[in-house]
């Protein structure tokens, strides 16, 4: 995984709360059996004004002029500022491929769903949950300065505005230490193989139909 | 000192090592796995040169992408070639590390959360993880059961374990007994209605209360699907005899003496009396109506005999804006009555309401009526190859053709439409389904989610109807 330390880009600001991971990457494109491509479908429905399909060039399809994404100052946009719930929905983790593939690095918003804020991480994609305050003040500082810019810091737990103001934020300190490092985390929790065995040793003891085998 | 909640226990249970930054590994007893979530997952496997951890602890089956027809001819029989070579792709990967999996053509596929409990491969205080958000369904058993994405796939692949943090602990109590017609559907609609759908976020969520001990696991199974659906990973009741019953005799179900073993330690699956929740939230279920949601996330819901919302009478600013862009997405005017929404299809199934207890509500209704003129389609989806076979033995197959219903063969099907079976733009579908997302089940339709007895009520009419008006 690419480790994630600091980033500055182009913040777009998609106003709309509980953004679903249906609208980040609809069902037709999970059908790919690879992690990487997913990029030009990120936000399909929203994006093009036709109905998209696997495999077609989308560079050809009709845009949406109103869709923040393909307005012109936001082109290049690395950090996608959201509102509440984002990520609400199904457990695929297409959704943080789409966005990374399209070159988002940070989300931030005032809540995230579990299971996407937990996706976001193995991909190097950078979650980050501030004060629904704070958000406001971003999507209007965002919305009236074209080009305007972020710096997010994972080490100093801190994204800074372009006045230098600085907000702090958390994150649960195993993520961080793995994104900061670009850990595989499977590597990780093998380094725990012997207590992992031990644990099936004795839970095999008091409830051994755990254990019976499926392929019979 | 406090007693411990259900979620307690089986995080208890299961903890293989706390570490000190506040993480943990959890052990995992069952994956379930489906041909969208895990070719990438294995894929990594054999990137890394890594080998499942214990193979004979997963059990999988295709279900997203398989047509709901011409099943007699497999693989072949879909048509999609891009879907194709996701189930071939699971096939391949289960026969390459040795891994169980009903196929296309065996008749125990199914749902992956219909068949689990149907075979007993879902029992118990397990722990459960499946890459799909409604593996919530599981706990309907007193399960730790969490969906999970790709990477921990892989992860619960090679190490058999999960890396968490404890959530907090929310009760949410039906109390008193529900009315005809009402069924586990309509409550969780009604749950997510008060809650909201992030109100679950980050906790574990018990569904007590006597309503929810008078369901049958069917109805439980309904509730615990839609956790997710409140913003919740982990959805749970706690075991009772209705639990062991259902168990009992399954073809994965421990027998003889494991049997009383494992009946005295599920026994001790409920929360303690004196147990602390962070969050309790308490709902009169007698008081709960026939839900329909009318918008494009499940907690836009309304009584039957309810009407749309007026954007102009909602203060938040936000929410306003919510609601103004889900009505225009839905076709619908502020203050229609719920009874007004014409429909054009009607879907009976997914992992939210395809068992035989479901079906056989549906059929109760529209037994001896026919389907609405107006109707396009309406089709039933059963959840397993059992389901059907059991459905088939009761004679419902032939009261939803004599009415006019289609009787498919199992799977997804137009819950998420990644199969052939979707609506067309613009289409509204009374849809017994769990989300309701703009496009969830075709680009441009309009889902509406309701009971099985309130979309066979809305097959026979052509629009909504307070189903407890049709039964005798």
């Amino acid at each position: 995984m690419r480790a994630f330390t600091q980033h500055q880009g182009i913040v777009a600001p998609m106003d709309r709360s509980n953004v679903d991971t249906d609208m980040i990457i609809p069902k037709q494109f999970l059908k790919s059996i690879k992690r990487t491509g997913f990029g030009p479908n990120l936000f399909d429905e929203l994006r093009y004004l036709d109905e998209g399909k696997p495999d077609q060039d989308s560079s050809q399809r009709p845009l949406n002029p109103d869709f923040v994404l393909n307005q012109a100052r936001y082109k290049d946009a690395s950090v996608l500022l959201a509102r509440a719930n984002f990520g609400c929905g199904s457990s695929r983790e297409h959704a943080p491929w789409a966005l990374e593939d399209y070159g988002f690095r940070v989300i931030i918003a005032p809540s995230f769903a579990d299971i996407f804020y937990n996706n976001c991480f193995k991909n190097g994609l950078l979650p980050i949950v501030l004060e629904e305050e704070q958000v406001d003040r971003l999507f209007r500082e965002a919305e009236a300065t074209e080009g305007y810019q972020l710096t997010v810091d994972l080490e100093a737990q801190t994204v800074t505005t372009p006045s230098g103001e600085s907000f702090s934020f958390e994150v649960d300190n195993f993520r961080r230490h793995c994104l900061l490092n670009g850990l595989d985390d499977i590597g990780v929790t093998l380094e725990d193989a012997e207590q992992i065995r031990a644990y099936e040793d004795a839970r095999r003891k008091t409830a051994p139909w755990l254990f019976n085998s499926v392929n019979q | 000192m406090a007693g411990k909640t259900l979620y307690d226990k089986l995080w208890d249970d299961h903890l293989v090592k706390q570490r000190d930054d506040g993480s943990a590994l959890i052990y995992i007893d069952r994956q379930l796995l489906h041909e969208v979530t895990s070719p990438q997952a294995f894929e990594g496997l054999r990137l890394a040169g890594r080998k499942p951890w214990r193979i004979d602890a997963n059990l999988a089956t295709p279900d997203h992408n398989v047509p709901t027809t011409d099943r007699d001819k497999g693989i072949d029989g879909i048509v999609d070639p891009v879907s194709r070579t996701q189930v071939e792709t699971l096939d391949k990967n289960c026969d390459e590390f040795g891994i169980l999996e009903f196929k296309i053509k065996d008749q125990r596929q199914g749902i992956v959360h219909v068949i689990g409990p149907e075979q007993g491969a879902t029992l118990p205080g397990m722990s459960i993880v499946c890459g799909d958000s409604h593996t919530s369904t599981h706990g309907a058993f007193g399960c730790l059961a969490h969906g999970i994405g790709t990477s921990e796939v892989e992860h619960v692949l090679a190490t058999q374990c999960l890396v968490q943090k404890k959530m907090k602990n929310m009760l949410v109590k039906v109390n008193g007994k529900l009315g005809r017609g009402v069924t586990g559907k309509d409550v969780v609609l009604a749950i997510i209605g008060k809650i909201g759908t992030a109100g679950g976020t980050g906790y574990a969520i018990e569904f007590g209360g006597e309503a929810i001990r008078g369901l049958s696991m069917e109805g439980r199974m309904t509730i615990c699907n839609m956790a997710i659906e409140a913003g919740a990973r982990v959805g749970m009741v706690a075991v009772d005899d209705t639990t062991i019953e259902y168990v009992k005799g399954r073809p994965f179900s421990p027998i003889g003496e494991q049997w009383d073993t494992a009946v005295a330690y599920w026994r001790t699956l409920h929360s303690d009396d004196n147990a602390v929740f962070d969050k309790v939230v308490e709902l009169d279920g007698a008081a709960i109506k026939p839900q329909v949601s009318w918008g494009t996330s499940p907690e836009m819901v309304a009584d039957v005999d309810g009407q749309v919302p007026d954007p102009a009478k909602e203060e938040d600013p936000i929410r306003r804006e919510g609601i103004v862009r889900a009505l225009k997405y839905m076709g619908l005017q502020p203050n229609q009555a719920i009874t007004d929404i014409q429909l054009d299809r009607v879907f009976i199934g997914s992992c939210t309401n395809s068992r035989i207890e479901d079906l056989r509500e549906a059929a109760a209704v529209v037994k001896g009526r026919k389907v609405a003129a107006s109707l396009k389609q309406a089709m039933v989806v059963p959840g397993s190859g059992l389901v059907k076979a059991q459905a088939e033995q009761e004679g419902l197959d032939k009261i939803f053709i004599e009415a006019g219903l289609e009787w498919r063969d199992p799977g997804c099907s137009m819950c998420l439409a990644m199969n052939a079976d979707k609506l067309g733009q613009g289409e509204h579908c009374a849809s017994t389904s769990n989300r309701n997302f703009e496009g969830r089940q075709g680009f441009g339709g309009r889902t509406h989610l309701v009971s099985p007895a309130m979309a066979a009520a809305a097959a026979v009419t052509g629009h909504f109807v307070d189903v407890r008006e049709l039964l005798n």
